[in-house]
């Protein structure tokens, strides 16, 4: 990512969503960085959530109906959460990954996972 | 396929269909139907005609729906226990129907456990039981796996089958793993490319006398977009069947009772076993939908469907639990 897009990204409020951390972080004796999305009254929330390499993001459904989490292109996919359940993802690569619940496919959410912004 | 629903030709059948839909809604009381040409009428309450029309040599299946086994919240703190309840129903009945289909959501949440709950719940009925899987029994991480290990043999391609019984086309269709996420489109059902090339070749031989009933767990028909009540490619699937002069389209998934007449098709939701969901858009979202428990059993129901030889109308009788 270019400075001036991190900027940008830090302008709009998207940097307090990532915890300080660098993919080259050892991973040993380091917990990772958490993120969370909430499923409740048929959506994801928030819909676009933008996290460093190396995230965990955790989905937590809210629903009284069971909801899924599931890649477009399968690259993750949780089994049925019921009310309450959870459902944990890391991601160490980066990308834009589009999901959805495939027993509501109108729910679709989005993780952005972007390096962070250079230590200065 | 031109819509000739709601005005001139079938106007005066809506009329009634709609008022008593309406009626039934309210006290959940079953009607009993006829087709004829593709035009529902209605035989009256059950108990007034009922089955009491079935003669010996007519063809009687039934259709279980929505049984959501293992689900336990408030609308129904036991789905396996009303799901029992309909079995027992059923095996009362005095004549026992050809087949069961079940269209559906046979499980909650994909689980084994509710799969072998279901199925030794199934085991109590005498004839034999066809199934289709709805989204909540491909919910598995695995994708459908642990359904298709369980149901899936003797199928083709991802669980689809058709067979015939008493001269009546039975078609099994799956419309549970193919959605569009909603990223553009509006999250419709869709039963793909390669199942209608199926589907396609699978009527080709047949004669269009040939009565042909279609099961499917979403609607073939879309009922209510913004919830995802649709199957995007049903056109296609009910295009092969045009030329045919009898269609019955029977499916779940919406947990209470519509239908719809398209020239020579008829439309049919079912009601669950388990728990009703709002009409559509009546609510922000559908989902289980609490009852007084005094009513819940009014708006739970299994349906039959009898096929008289010869002049080949198909009767549709819903019964409530509660009845």
């Amino acid at each position: 990512m270019s400075p001036i897009r991190a900027a940008l990204l830090g302008t709009l409020g998207i940097a307090s969503l990532l915890v300080a951390g660098t993919p080259e972080r050892p991973a040993a004796g380091e917990p990772g960085d958490q993120a969370a999305v909430r499923i409740d009254n048929f959506n994801f929330t928030p819909p676009t959530l933008v996290v460093a390499p190396g995230t965990t993001v955790t989905w937590t459904n809210a629903d009284d109906s069971p909801h899924t989490v599931r890649e477009k292109d399968g690259k993750f996919k949780s089994a049925a959460l019921d009310t309450d359940d959870t459902f944990s993802q890391t991601f160490a690569a980066l990308g834009e990954y589009e999901y959805f619940c495939s027993i509501h496919p109108r729910m679709v959410g989005k993780i952005v996972v972007q390096p962070v912004k250079p230590a200065s | 396929m031109a819509d000739r629903d709601d005005k001139d030709l079938l106007g005066a059948a809506n009329m009634n269909r709609r008022g008593l839909l309406k009626c039934m809604g309210w006290t959940g009381t079953g009607v009993v139907w006829t087709l004829s040409g593709g035009i529902p009428r209605t035989l009256g309450l059950i108990g007034e005609a009922s089955a009491a029309e079935t003669q010996a040599g007519d063809l009687t299946f039934l259709q279980i729906s929505d049984s959501h086994v293992g689900f336990d919240k408030p609308a129904n703190p036991n789905a396996l226990g009303t799901f029992q309840e309909a079995i027992a129903k059923i095996n009362a009945m005095p004549t026992q129907p050809a087949f069961i289909i079940h269209t559906g959501d046979i499980t909650h949440l994909s689980k084994d456990k509710e799969f072998d709950d279901a199925d030794q719940a199934m085991k109590a009925l005498k004839p034999p039981v066809h199934v289709i899987p709805g989204e909540h029994d491909v919910a598995d991480a695995d994708n459908g796996k642990l359904y298709l290990d369980r149901y899936g043999k003797g199928t083709n391609g991802k669980g689809w089958y058709s067979f015939d019984v008493g001269g009546v086309h039975f078609i099994a269709l799956i419309n549970v793993f193919n959605f569009e996420p909603g990223f553009k489109s509006a999250g419709l059902a869709k039963l793909g490319d390669e199942q209608l090339e199926w589907m396609e070749k699978d009527v080709k031989g047949l004669a269009a006398s040939t009565p042909v009933v279609v099961f499917a767990h979403l609607p073939l028909w879309t009922i209510y977009q913004e919830w995802g009540w649709g199957t995007e490619d049903a056109p296609r699937a009910l295009g092969y069947l045009k030329r045919f002069g009898s269609v019955t389209v029977l499916n779940g998934h919406i947990h209470q009772i519509q239908q719809k007449v398209e020239g020579n098709v008829s439309l049919y939701t079912a009601r669950s076993t388990a728990f009703p969901q709002p009409a559509p858009g009546s609510a922000p979202a559908p989902g289980p939908m609490k009852v007084p428990a005094e009513r819940l059993h009014s708006v739970l129901g299994v349906r039959t469907v009898n096929y008289v030889r010869g002049n080949s109308p198909l009767a549709v009788v819903e019964t409530p639990l509660g009845a």
